[in-house]
């Protein structure tokens, strides 16, 4: 075990899927001497060299655009987009070609692709770095997309997507990148895409987030339980797409109600998604309305105002109490 | 090579020159396009091309081929047994040269125009049928020929063959990639991206840009201000040539060139192949709303298969016989494939839902579970 943060985490998982396959390499700005801007590719240009920790040109379709090609012709290419913010020059090549090559070629040619990006706001950035954009990726069907929470998920889930014969939306909470340290296994560490984890356990209501809102969502439950005597369920989603409703269907027929967390704006995202899945399947167990906790519909507000725009712990709390007393 | 004289004088600012200058004698002027064959069917040169008289024959039987495909499927979508097809006649020398310059080995990368291409390369007549007459399985292309499915966006396919010719540079594999697009297509960003990330990692790839004058209805001139296509790749660091597009023979060699200098680690080359496109841009096209008819009569006069037949006959390779003899075996072959596309067996829904993912999730399964529920009450069949 090792005591690492999440971009720590994320380093190791390409450290150690770079090791094992040699199929495996990383492009994108500045990942290669310089290691990316928040260090998630650090020692890689070193250990396996410019061939496989390349430094390319300012230019994300371009990037994504020749992965494509790599990865059908047997490479096992992982971009990194400098920020949410500037994923969508790449837009068209992600939504047009990686997602669709399988289903137009009949499966002769594959698209093994993974698109990391550092994504959500609450580090003070400039305009356009801190986006929730995952709304826009879980749309798009032969896209999978992966939201960590936790360092040692970071790792396993990374490498996962690595080995994933689909093309993956990586996106890393960059808030959590320094927030804490976890006991994160060594070598080969692979969390199944797909499946949702229960981050605590309760009986009450069930709340779900993904990324750095799980954090804000524990928090939450912990006030509840301490001052109100509430007991929330917390599930971390880990997997956008495909969603595993499975362990969401388990919480909501033991709690009856539903809370959904999210950074992005609150219109026609992720948690309305959710919410018409709860209201079609288990109508018939919940005991109130599914409540939504989300950002605004508006842009991302500069950071002055953003802790304002992110859900935080009084406000996620402050819909888990609207949810009980309905 | 851009002389230095700001840095030797010592000044450190550098020095804006005025935009729009269209003076001659540029720095990035290219020769004039190659040519080798005469419209008369003639050659430049004194001396033949060094090309085998069994290529030769090959070829103008491919471009023959491409001529009796492409008036077919025009009239099978009059008919309404296919659905909206993008017409070729005009472009066989320039798809045909290339295609057939090309290795098994290497990889084509087609924009949505290339039949005549993609059937050079091994992909069968009713295969290509079958994917304008909406189905996937058309762009299905057999294992062991490397052409790529076909593109439609713009100019986004540029990036993918930069990609394979990339990997395959890593990967140590001798191989060269070619890719198709149009004089539209050098105006869009992926275009720009492709021929800069090709240059800067000096992969082994053909920027094959089929310039036909028109980007539907705009003209070649309102893309670009620049002189020639070809130039552009000046700016990228790396070879740009004009060629004739509608000889073959010129199209043939520049090509060969370009995949053997790729081949032995000399990086990209973009050719600029200059032809026109005969017919309307797809089957929803009407081109007398932006072309005038003497341009086309020009264009006629000027047709790839004429050229090419009239060399032929001149080297004692041809007489009217064999020239009918052709025709009507063609004829007979595409006559066969349009059989063989409509007898194409019936489609199952599973089709829509299949090839999304590698392993098909649950929700996807549902839909179709349900879809197969909704089919069932009705018969079998979607209500009329």
């Amino acid at each position: 075990m090792a005591h690492l943060n999440l971009v720590q985490a994320v380093n190791q998982a390409l450290l150690t899927e770079m090791a094992r396959d040699e199929r495996v390499l990383v492009l994108g700005e500045d990942v290669g001497l310089d290691g990316g801007v928040f260090r998630a590719t650090e020692g890689l240009y070193e250990k396996f060299g410019p061939q496989r920790a390349i430094d390319t040109p300012l230019a994300e379709a371009g990037i994504v655009g020749t992965a494509i090609g790599m990865a059908v012709y047997g490479l096992r290419p992982v971009c990194e987009l400098q920020f949410d913010g500037f994923m969508l020059p790449a837009f068209d090549q992600i939504l047009s070609h990686a997602s669709r090559l399988r289903g137009r070629s009949r499966g002769r040619f594959q698209v093994p692709l993974v698109i990391r990006a550092p994504y959500g706001g609450g580090i003070r950035a400039l305009e356009h770095h801190s986006e929730s954009p995952e709304q826009f990726y879980v749309h798009i069907p032969g896209l999978k997309v992966v939201i960590p929470a936790t360092p040692a998920d970071a790792k396993g889930l990374l490498i996962s997507a690595i080995r994933d014969p689909d093309p993956v939306v990586f996106l890393e909470p960059k808030r959590l990148y320094r927030a804490f340290r976890q006991e994160v296994p060594e070598g080969d560490h692979a969390i199944p895409l797909g499946q949702a984890r229960v981050a605590r356990a309760g009986r009450d209501v069930t709340l779900i987030g993904w990324g750095a809102q799980v954090h804000t969502a524990l928090q939450a439950a912990e006030l509840l339980a301490a001052q109100e005597g509430i007991s929330v369920e917390v599930l971390d989603l880990r997997t956008l797409s495909p969603l595993d409703l499975e362990t969401i269907s388990q919480s909501v027929e033991k709690t009856g109600r539903v809370v959904i967390a999210q950074e992005a704006p609150r219109s026609f995202g992720f948690s309305s998604e959710l919410t018409a899945l709860i209201t079609e399947r288990l109508f018939l167990h919940l005991e109130g309305p599914v409540v939504r906790v989300t950002g605004f519909d508006t842009a991302m507000p500069y950071f002055s105002l953003e802790q304002y725009y992110l859900p935080d712990v009084g406000r996620v709390a402050r819909g888990v109490r609207q949810t009980l007393s309905a | 090579m851009v002389k230095s004289s700001k840095t030797r004088t010592g000044s450190r600012k550098p020095v804006a020159k005025p935009a729009g200058n269209n003076r001659q004698d540029h720095l990035w002027s290219l020769g004039p396009p190659v040519e080798i064959l005469r419209p008369d069917g003639r050659t430049v040169a004194k001396e033949e091309p060094d090309i085998a008289a069994d290529d030769l024959l090959k070829m103008y039987r491919w471009m023959v081929n491409g001529r009796v495909f492409d008036e077919r499927a025009l009239k099978l979508q009059r008919q309404g047994r296919l659905g909206t097809y993008a017409p070729l006649s005009g472009q066989e020398a320039a798809q045909v040269g290339s295609a057939y310059a090309l290795e098994q080995r290497d990889w084509l990368f087609p924009s949505f125009r290339e039949h005549l291409a993609l059937a050079v390369r091994g992909q069968s007549w009713s295969g290509i049928l079958l994917y304008h007459g909406g189905s996937e399985e058309g762009g299905r292309v057999p294992e062991g020929i490397n052409n790529f499915t076909p593109s439609i966006p713009i100019a986004t396919q540029i990036l993918h063959a930069v990609g394979v010719a990339w990997a395959a540079k890593l990967r140590g594999d001798p191989i060269v990639t070619l890719v198709y697009f149009g004089d539209g297509g050098t105006s869009e960003g992926d275009f720009h991206e492709g021929m800069n990330f090709a240059g800067v990692f000096q992969t082994p790839t053909i920027f094959f840009c089929q310039n036909n004058q028109y980007a539907i209805s705009l003209p070649r001139a309102r893309q670009t201000r620049a002189e020639t296509l070809a130039q552009k790749a000046i700016a990228y660091g790396f070879e740009g040539v004009q060629v004739d597009g509608n000889d073959l023979l010129a199209v043939y060699q520049t090509t060969r060139q370009a995949m053997e200098k790729a081949r032995q680690g000399g990086g990209p080359t973009l050719i600029e192949a200059l032809t026109y496109r005969l017919g309307p841009h797809t089957t929803a096209d009407d081109p007398t709303r932006y072309r005038q008819d003497e341009e086309l009569q020009h264009w006629q006069e000027r047709d790839p298969l004429i050229r090419m037949r009239l060399y032929l006959e001149r080297r004692g390779d041809w007489d009217e016989a064999r020239e009918t003899a052709l025709w009507e075996e063609a004829k007979a072959d595409i006559a066969q494939s349009v059989t063989a596309y409509e007898q194409a067996p019936a489609r199952d829904v599973e089709e829509i839902f299949k090839y999304t993912y590698a392993e098909m999730p649950w929700n996807l399964q549902e839909q179709l579970a349900d879809l197969r529920a909704y089919l069932q009450e009705s018969g079998g069949q979607l209500p009329e």
